[in-house]
């Protein structure tokens, strides 16, 4: 009997059980997925937004305030890159210089500080590239890897007691006296307590124990990441200025140095369905170019598409179960979600200790997690200490982004730890270069399989039947 | 730091030729890098045929033709570092490297030759929507894992891109059981040698579709099948042009390119078409004493080009060590008409003759290649036929580049 | 009489060749600029054959040992080729020309490594 259950190992989930585990307390992640971070907190815009997004007295508004204070100490704690390049948000005409300045007011009012709008010679100053007649700058706000930190976020979690089950994709909830039964395929977890973190299966989730009344609406939106040869066209985030559906294509730096342009806004049906297409691609190239000069867009290296958690309200849904005790939603967590996520764990906490979970302090609770990039950031003579204790530090096995084989190892043996070719890329990065892993991708698979203890056909990309190789020849 | 006359970053065929011409005329210390954990560099996997006919003259494959210069530089007790990459070089020739038994370190070379060969495009380069499965492969990746380790990527395969891998891949895949079902390629003419459609191709009856992409990848976990649409002369897929390929695999070859990811951290200016350096006729990039050949320096069709090339930038690399900087100011080598790009870029000296390479940005009938120095023709010549996927040269006589000056010109004509 | 159009396969400039053919005999070749592209037409056109390249086991080995016939085979006979190497292992040291197997499906001609492997 676990004292808290969360279903779903995002970012959201991730946060939450981090924060749990400061506490004497029992918990579990459940993940359907064979790794974590699988769904939105994979592929979204890794942006820590200001805050002047949200209207004012919302749970949006007050959570992402509050989640881009906390980020950078968050980020710091557990070794995820993080940087403060602040944000622009672009007008390009009269209309929407109106939208600007109605953003400058919400900011104002939700708190953010040190808001401006910059007129068109301050802002050709800031960003020679943006194209455009004024915009609203929030210096406050920043870049962060969601993955990263959601792995990273789990991994500490874990390293402070909390356990992770991968491939339990909840099915069927059961009340029991004191708590529930939650049911996979081949498997089931008793808890006191149930955290709904399921992103855009949370509707799903919440229907299983009869709370059937909101929607979570599957939006997609598209990416392209392009090489970091592309380089810094833009210092800043840089936003058009919004829409109904979403914040529009934005230009900005990831943490790792490449150029990210996306994402297209449009909802969708099946929640599964992360499928890039032709028209959402050319509108991503269409909407950089109209807002940053010389965007490379022939640089790209990948794209993807991630599904935000719409819901049918304009709020999050963070809320205990009207009908369920010890049963608490965190639904709906679109942008600002990851800018939020780590004040949507500490407001969590508070519903939880409000619903009854008694919360005491462990004594011997650790923050902080080693940067999973330690290695390439040492100077020679301490990278030369560790290739001496470890060899493996000294081979590279992808060259792109200078990965090492004892980084990879490591990845598969650190909380949580990689199980497949995909896990390793957002661990290391290995793969995750100019060359997309074409050079490393069957090194990296005979590294697993030697540390998993599994023949190299058993090796996946992304788990399930993923598999990288079908017979052998001979 | 340890001082090194001249370190050759690469152990294939270039770096391996380059490293016997060095020494052949008259360096001693000379220090392959090299990242694998052999000599050999791409051939290692290329167990096909078709290599050293030019060179050797006679029909080789991969391992053969790099066990040539390996016996070579064995027995020229020429020094090489395996498993060791390069991690930075600079202007003034300080190599950084590192390995698990040295660590990272430093080394002083007077000269250097840049010989890192060149990589694949990836599936992201060109925006293939869909899913993104496992089961989609670079030729090379799934060449390595059929040819070295022995494991077959699928079963059931089409390949996007009409390269010279791509298409030794299909018929490798056949023959080891697996069924090729198209080969693709977005041009109107295939990109690879016209004997491995006939070969690989033709032979197994594998159907070539030119004018036709990959629109789609479908399947979640693994490729259940890819989308191909036919497109327009700007490359844009037609709409009701679709078929539907059920298979497990797609392969990409759909590009090289040249891997500098060093030359550029050390400020070496490069030329935007062919990705590599800026070289003159000893195939000395503009800053002195660094040298390139081979795929780093442009995509070549023929290994035996490459050793030829990286024989020329050793001998003028051991010059440099042993007599010092050399030639004129260099005259441009400019591109016209149809003619794509040329290496070198610019020609110092003119004291022997000097060949040309280039190639043709799309296929010609009936050509005229045309050398020009101001009025003065310095060449010319007929070709009945001409395709970007090979390339060409003309050599320009010492006693014609003495008599004239200024840039040249080489172009083609239709 | 009738015509044909090749591309000459014996090295990779690819020349264009034109056979002409009187039945089953061939009366001319063109496009060829070198003997070899002459023998190549005329073989392609009676007896078509073709190197092949591949790969067998290596004992105690990671990696794969290539292979290739001594010699061209006839064309149809590639596949059994391919079957016979299948549970063909060879054993270190080799040198690259060591017959791995010898006459493959009965062509008269051997297999033999193109690697050494020490």
């Amino acid at each position: 009997m676990y004292d808290v259950a969360i279903i779903g190992g995002g970012v959201v989930g991730g946060m939450l059980a981090r924060e749990l585990s400061r506490y004497q307390l029992s918990v579990v992640i459940l993940e359907k997925e064979y790794d974590v971070a699988m769904g939105a907190s994979k592929a979204n815009s890794g942006i820590v937004h200001g805050g002047f997004d949200a209207k004012p007295d919302t749970l949006k508004a007050r959570l992402n305030v509050r989640g881009c204070e906390m980020m950078p100490t968050v980020a710091a704690e557990l070794g995820v890159p993080y940087r403060n390049n602040g944000s622009l948000v672009v007008a390009q005409d009269e209309e929407s210089l109106a939208a600007v300045r109605e953003l400058y007011q919400r900011g104002v009012e939700n708190g953010v500080p040190a808001i401006t709008v910059l007129d068109e010679a301050a802002l050709r100053e800031l960003a020679p590239a943006v194209k455009g007649i004024a915009a609203l700058y929030a210096p406050s706000a920043g870049i962060v890897c969601p993955y990263t930190l959601t792995v990273a976020a789990i991994g500490n979690a874990m390293d402070n007691g909390v356990e992770l089950r991968r491939g339990f994709g909840v099915d069927r909830i059961e009340k029991t006296t004191d708590g529930y039964v939650l049911y996979a395929a081949e498997d089931t977890v008793e808890t006191r307590y149930v955290v709904n973190a399921a992103g855009v299966h949370a509707d799903d989730i919440a229907r299983l124990v009869r709370d059937d009344y909101f929607r979570i609406t599957p939006r997609a939106g598209e990416y392209i990441l392009l090489d970091k040869e592309a380089g810094c066209v833009v210092e800043q985030t840089v936003f058009g200025a919004p829409s109904k559906m979403g914040k529009g294509i934005l230009v900005s730096p990831t943490t790792h140095g490449n150029l990210l342009l996306g994402p297209t806004a449009t909802d969708i049906e099946n929640k599964e369905d992360t499928a890039t297409t032709y028209e959402g691609l050319q509108k991503v190239i269409g909407g950089a170019n109209r807002m940053v000069e010389g965007v490379p867009v022939g640089k790209a290296i990948t794209s993807f598409c991630g599904l935000r958690s719409t819901p049918d309200r304009y709020d999050f849904i963070i809320e205990p179960s009207p009908s369920n005790p010890h049963f608490l939603h965190l639904a709906g967590i679109e942008s600002p979600g990851l800018s939020s996520s780590p004040a949507i764990a500490e407001y969590a906490v508070e519903l939880l200790g409000q619903m009854g979970l008694a919360l005491t302090k462990k004594t011997d609770f650790n923050p902080i997690r080693e940067r999973v990039d330690a290695f390439r950031h040492l100077s020679d003579e301490e990278k030369n200490e560790i290739i001496r204790k470890d060899s493996r530090y000294g081979r590279i096995v992808c060259r792109c982004e200078q990965v090492t084989e004892g980084e990879i190892v490591a990845a598969i043996h650190r909380n949580p730890g990689a199980t497949d070719t995909d896990g390793i890329k957002r661990r290391t990065r290995g793969g995750m270069g100019r060359c997309q892993g074409g050079f490393c991708q069957p090194v990296v698979a005979e590294i697993l399989a030697r540390e998993l203890g599994i023949p190299l056909q058993q090796v996946t990309k992304s788990g399930g039947s993923s598999y990288l190789l079908t017979d052998k020849t001979k | 730091m340890k001082q090194v006359d001249l370190v050759i970053i690469g152990g294939g065929p270039a770096g391996m030729a380059a490293a016997v011409a060095a020494r052949e005329n008259g360096l001693e210390d000379i220090l392959i890098i090299e990242r694998d954990n052999a000599l050999g560099g791409i051939l290692r996997q290329c167990i096909h045929n078709g290599f050293g006919l030019h060179r050797f003259g006679e029909e080789l494959t991969g391992p053969e033709y790099a066990a040539r210069y390996e016996t070579e530089v064995e027995a020229l007790g020429i020094p090489y570092l395996l498993n060791t990459i390069v991690t930075a070089i600079t202007p003034d020739r300080v190599v950084t490297a590192m390995n698990s038994e040295d660590g990272v370190f430093s080394v002083q070379a007077k000269a250097i030759v840049l010989a890192m060969g060149c990589r694949e495009r990836s599936r992201g380069a060109l925006n293939i929507p869909g899913n993104r499965p496992a089961g989609v492969y670079s030729a090379g990746a799934a060449q390595k894992f059929v040819n070295m380790k022995g494991y077959l990527p699928g079963r059931k395969v089409v390949i996007l891109g009409s390269g010279d891998i791509g298409l030794i891949m299909a018929r490798r895949m056949t023959l080891e059981g697996a069924e090729v079902q198209a080969v693709c390629e977005v041009m109107p003419y295939s990109g690879g040698l016209q004997r491995n459609i006939q070969q690989c191709l033709k032979d197994f009856d594998i159907p070539l579709y030119l004018s036709h992409t990959v629109t789609e990848i479908h399947g979640k976990e693994r490729v259940t099948g890819v989308t191909v649409s036919k497109v327009d002369e700007q490359r844009r897929p037609v709409a009701g042009s679709e078929m539907y390929f059920a298979c497990n695999t797609l392969l990409l070859s759909v590009g090289l390119i040249p891997e500098n990811e060093l030359t550029k951290g050390a400020d070496i200016p490069l030329d935007p078409i062919t990705g590599g350096a800026l070289v003159d006729e000893s195939r000395q990039t503009a800053t002195e004493g660094i040298f390139a050949c081979g795929n780093v320096l442009h995509v070549h069709d023929l290994v035996d080009y490459v050793s030829e090339e990286a024989a020329l930038a050793g001998k003028a690399a051991a010059d440099y060590v042993l007599a010092g900087a050399a030639g004129d100011s260099p005259r441009r080598v400019i591109a016209a008409g149809a003619v794509r790009y040329t290496v070198p870029q610019t020609i110092r000296r003119t004291d022997k003759d000097v060949t040309v390479y280039f190639r043709v940005g799309s296929p010609c009938t009936a050509a005229t290649v045309r050398v020009t120095c101001g009025d003065v023709e310095l060449l010319k010549k007929k070709k009945p036929k001409m395709a970007p996927g090979e390339m060409e040269s003309v050599t320009l006589k010492a006693d014609k580049l003495i008599a004239c000056s200024g840039d040249i010109t080489v172009s083609v004509e239709v | 009489m009738k015509t044909k159009n090749l591309t000459c396969i014996v090295c990779p400039l690819g020349c264009e060749l034109t056979v002409t053919l009187d039945g089953k005999t061939v009366v001319e070749v063109s496009g060829n600029t070198c003997p070899r592209g002459k023998q190549y037409a005329i073989d392609e056109c009676t007896a078509p054959t073709r190197t092949l390249t591949s790969t067998v086991r290596l004992a105690d080995s990671e990696e794969m040992l290539p292979v290739k016939t001594a010699s061209p085979i006839p064309k149809e006979a590639l596949m059994p080729a391919m079957a016979a190497l299948q549970d063909v292992v060879a054993h270190a040291p080799v040198a690259i020309g060591d017959v791995v197997l010898k006459n493959v499906a009965a062509t008269g001609v051997d297999i033999i490594a193109t690697k050494n492997v020490k």
